[in-house]
């Protein structure tokens, strides 16, 4: 059996088989798989007796649900008013400039990917980042660096 | 400086700690259910996320449906740009909203509660699932039966609509219900549902243990309590402060600017922006009959000072809304597109200064037309700026 069809019957097990507990699915497969292939969304119609449109009308909706593989370590960098206003582009310059990609991209040893995303909430300590789950606040490029220079090494 | 007088009136009973959660939960649930709601109504707290619906009343109506299951709901998808106290409580003082959940489920008649949390503070579930557990360990010994789940989000915006939020839970697209009915007989699973803010609940804690009064007492007349507010932008101490409602904004700006303050941003992007000019006639609290104009807000304040572009701030917003509308109703999918492609034209030239007006037409037929709160509110800040600021809009 495929190694995404033995996750996806597990998380099934664990969640439950009702439409839902279609989020929680999706979401356990982008945590191992890093993104949702078109044979996950089938598999998981399947498990769940659902349609295949219907899950991936579901999935394509969340902007945390990825559809393209992503790298090990995930950054996403807010982009919304208070830490654009704070120097967003130069964080996104230093990660660019350090990392050898650009957004959108993931670098080639598939460790990094960089993307923006909408409010995180952090706004009284901008810019903010968040790797995979962690939260990075009050960055300067500087610090942006320090804190890829662990992951790197990780 | 000036001197100013100095009006803000700080609270603390939010952060607080209170050890003796216990006590007030045992207590409340000796209490007949009508007594509490009463005490909720007379404490006239109204909804903390931004659309300060009455709790009193929104926990009687769900408590009057005759649904054999029922289920609360706290809304801790805090997603609107320039909010973020809901984090903080439920890192601080998750107790008190657990409690208040606890609380509600027996007034409505519920066994079963849910936190929607945004899937971008899910660093938060193992220790608030650790905290969930000795709750529930306890509601079990004094024979309670009540449970709560946390439902993870996926990084929607539009999910934080109450309605938006059943079909992600029911595992569908976030996409906004038609209203009526309304959750308190159609909510989650079809059954009749409380969806309330963390800090709404953290208020009732508030008032279960120190009574109505205690809180009706603070602010003033139809914005009764005190609030959290997330303070950002340019301001020399950003964070999050528990102020009394109806404070004018000039009061705020003299505690929280930086001398040279342009405008705030009442309400997050879905909310206005106020200039300079009008700072002094603006209080922060629900509409009520008051004097001069009243801003409600979910505790987002964004302070501008004068380095700033409204033009920027503009584009950014607009920028938000088109990617976070969920996109199943024309005038938010295409009006919140041609509202962001139209202040690029008029900046680059390519319309007219007068396409402006045309622009804040639309918003008009967005406020009426729009589905949901997302799409209404997109007039808000669209013509706050471009009515105040209209010099810079245009090239």
């Amino acid at each position: 059996m495929n190694p995404v069809q033995d996750l996806i019957k597990n998380l099934a097990d664990e969640h439950g088989r009702s439409r839902a507990n279609l989020l929680p699915i999706l979401q356990g497969v982008v945590e191992q798989e890093k993104y949702l292939s078109e044979l996950s969304m089938i598999e998981i119609a399947r498990e769940l007796n659902l349609s295949a449109a219907d899950v991936y009308g579901t999935a394509t909706f969340y902007s945390f649900l990825e559809h393209k593989k992503m790298g090990t370590y995930l950054i996403r960098v807010c982009k919304t008013i208070t830490c654009a206003m704070k120097g967003k582009n130069q964080i996104l310059f230093a990660i660019e400039d350090m990392l050898k990609i650009g957004l959108g991209e993931t670098t080639s040893d598939g460790k990094f990917s960089l993307l923006q995303t909408n409010c995180l909430g952090w706004c009284h300590k901008a810019p903010a980042m968040l790797i995979n789950d962690e939260v990075y606040t009050d960055l300067t490029p500087e610090s942006v660096r320090e804190i890829l220079t662990e992951y790197l090494k990780k | 400086m000036v001197a100013h007088s100095y009006q803000l009136k700080r609270a603390d009973f939010i952060f607080k700690n209170e050890n003796d959660w216990e006590r007030i939960l045992d207590k409340m649930l000796k209490r007949p259910t009508r007594e509490l709601i009463n005490e909720l109504m007379s404490s006239e707290l109204k909804g903390r996320g931004g659309a300060g619906f009455p709790t009193g009343l929104k926990w009687k109506l769900t408590a009057e449906d005759p649904s054999d299951t029922k289920f609360v709901i706290c809304n801790a998808d805090e997603g609107e740009p320039g909010t973020f106290k809901d984090r903080e409580i439920l890192t601080k003082v998750p107790y008190k909203v657990l409690m208040a959940m606890a609380v509600c489920g027996y007034v409505i008649g519920s066994n079963q509660g849910y936190i929607y949390l945004r899937g971008e503070y899910k660093f938060l579930v193992p220790e608030l699932n650790k905290v969930i557990q000795e709750f529930e360990y306890y509601c079990k010994q004094i024979g309670h039966d009540f449970s709560i789940k946390i439902f993870l989000g996926s990084g929607a915006y539009i999910c934080g609509e109450e309605t938006a939020l059943f079909e992600s839970m029911e595992g569908k697209r976030g996409e906004p219900r038609n209203k009526p009915p309304y959750p308190s007989s159609n909510g989650y699973m079809g059954k009749a549902t409380v969806v309330n803010n963390v800090e709404t609940l953290a208020h009732t804690f508030t008032i279960f243990k120190y009574g109505a009064k205690k809180f009706y007492d603070l602010g003033v007349q139809y914005s009764r309590g005190s609030k959290l507010f997330s303070v950002s932008g340019d301001t020399p101490k950003p964070g999050i402060y528990e102020l009394e409602l109806g404070m004018s904004l000039q009061d705020f700006v003299n505690e929280f600017g930086d001398g040279d303050t342009k405008a705030v941003q009442v309400g997050g992007a879905s909310g206005f922006l106020v200039p300079r000019k009008r700072f002094e006639k603006t209080t922060i609290g629900y509409r009520g009959k008051l004097t001069g104009i009243s801003l409600p807000t979910g505790g987002s304040m964004m302070l501008f000072n004068s380095s700033r572009s409204m033009y920027n701030v503009l584009d950014n917003y607009l920028e938000f809304f088109r990617e976070e509308s969920c996109g199943q109703c024309t005038p938010c999918r295409v009006g919140c597109q041609q509202l962001h492609f139209g202040i690029k034209a008029v900046k680059r030239g390519d319309k007219p200064a007068q396409y402006l007006d045309k622009l804040l037409k639309l918003t008009e037929t967005m406020q009426l037309t729009a589905k949901c709160g997302l799409g209404q509110s997109v007039a808000n800040s669209f013509s706050s700026i471009v009515e105040n600021f209209r010099e810079e809009m245009i090239y």
